[in-house]
């Protein structure tokens, strides 16, 4: 499976999951290309070892910095954009390992999967607050260089 | 209806089309806000949670609350309030007509039809049981299973409107179809179609939603929604868990 074949993927899973949640249809383009490209980092840091959790750090805060710059330009809720491109970074792999291992009784793999579902969805929810962060020193640094050309 | 009523007519309707269609909370407060401003409101308090939404124009006597009762997903209706309370800021239209067009939005249904969901309930299983298991040879099996999955949770909940039965009802679905097609060799292993099936049901809105009521420090609706997205998680795995057990 190469690079190219994941990132076509990733574009369809989230194209995917707009048109089930019902964003507006010209949003869903810009929406499939977020997740393209945050996919790509995810692939990136795990090129260079850097693990799951970090990988989703990463592609969390370039969801909430592309969605909140592609909310700008198409005038739309910023959350159109976000929640349709997270839905490749979903730790659904691991959540259902942790049923099944609860179900047949392997307490202690279960816990362990339970553990990478919160710390996954921690490092998701601690990107988006770094994310939250980089967009208002965005909107900050805008700001002054308006003043300064004016 | 005097002016005062109608603007917290149109900000009420505003906000509860908002809530009701899966917006977060701060975006919800701050539309309301605007409206209110741009009608000529100097200061407005507005109270929004997740069941209800209550709004008083400081020193009159004006004070309404509607409540919300139920809840879907379609961000449609969310970017369309926006760009009439963009349009109303640019004095494009009047109050009135933005009375009359949210309240006209309110009885529309959603834009994308149902074939249209099923295409995206096939494109979410297929794709992302290749991305997260990296093997093809389960992948006509994952389709049609999830986009089949997603079809009987979108007829059980508009016919028997409770979600989580309706999400459990899925889940049992999917498990028992995934076996089913183990058993007479189509798929080779059980585990990636019942994952990659399962993608389309994935709580993504509550659960995006609840991060980021927390985050603006809502923390009457932020929980909530939490709660909603681990019992919706918990109705997805109790119903899997189900077939597991079984076989």
């Amino acid at each position: 499976m190469g690079v190219i074949g994941q990132l076509i993927l990733a574009y369809l899973a989230v194209l995917g999951f707009g048109l089930i949640i019902n964003i507006p249809h010209q949003a869903l383009n810009l929406a499939g290309w977020i997740g393209t490209v945050t996919w790509g980092g995810y692939l990136l840091v795990q090129v260079f070892d850097g693990g799951v959790v970090l990988g989703s750090f990463i592609g969390s805060v370039g969801i909430g910095v592309l969605s909140s710059l592609a909310a700008r330009y198409k005038k739309m809720p910023s959350i159109i954009f976000n929640i349709p491109s997270l839905v490749s970074f979903v730790p659904g792999s691991q959540a259902y390992q942790m049923v099944r291992n609860f179900a047949l009784g392997n307490y202690d793999q279960a816990v362990g999967f339970m553990l990478q579902v919160v710390v996954i969805t921690g490092a998701i929810a601690l990107g988006f607050l770094v994310a939250e962060l980089l967009n208002q020193l965005i909107a900050f640094c805008r700001q002054h260089w308006q003043q300064l050309r004016s | 209806m005097t002016t005062d009523e109608l603007i917290i007519a149109t900000c009420l309707k505003a906000g509860k089309i908002m809530v009701e269609n899966g917006s977060e909370i701060s975006r919800v407060d701050d539309t309301m806000t605007r409206i209110a401003q741009n009608a000529g409101v100097v200061q407005a308090n507005t109270y929004v949670t997740i069941t209800g939404v209550m709004m008083s124009i400081q020193g009159r006597n004006a004070t309404q609350i509607a409540s919300i009762t139920k809840r879907t997903i379609d961000l449609e209706k969310v970017a369309q309030v926006n760009q009439y309370s963009r349009e109303f800021a640019d004095q494009r239209i009047d109050l009135p007509t933005l009375h009359a067009r949210l309240n006209q939005l309110d009885q529309a249904s959603r834009s994308f039809p149902l074939w249209l969901q099923l295409v995206g309930a096939a494109l979410v299983s297929g794709p992302l049981m290749i991305m997260f298991r990296q093997e093809t040879i389960n992948t006509w099996p994952t389709v049609l299973i999830g986009t089949l999955g997603y079809l009987v949770f979108y007829l059980l909940n508009r016919y028997l409107k409770i979600k989580f039965l309706s999400e459990l009802a899925a889940a049992l679905f999917i498990g028992f179809a995934a076996e089913w097609t183990y058993q007479i060799g189509w798929g080779t292993n059980i585990n990636d179609i019942i994952i990659g099936a399962l993608m389309p049901l994935v709580p993504g809105v509550p659960l995006t939603n609840a991060v980021r009521d927390i985050l603006a420090g809502n923390f009457v609706s932020g929980p909530a929604r939490a709660v909603e997205a681990l019992i919706s998680a918990a109705a997805l795995g109790f119903g899997i868990a189900v077939v597991i057990t079984i076989f």
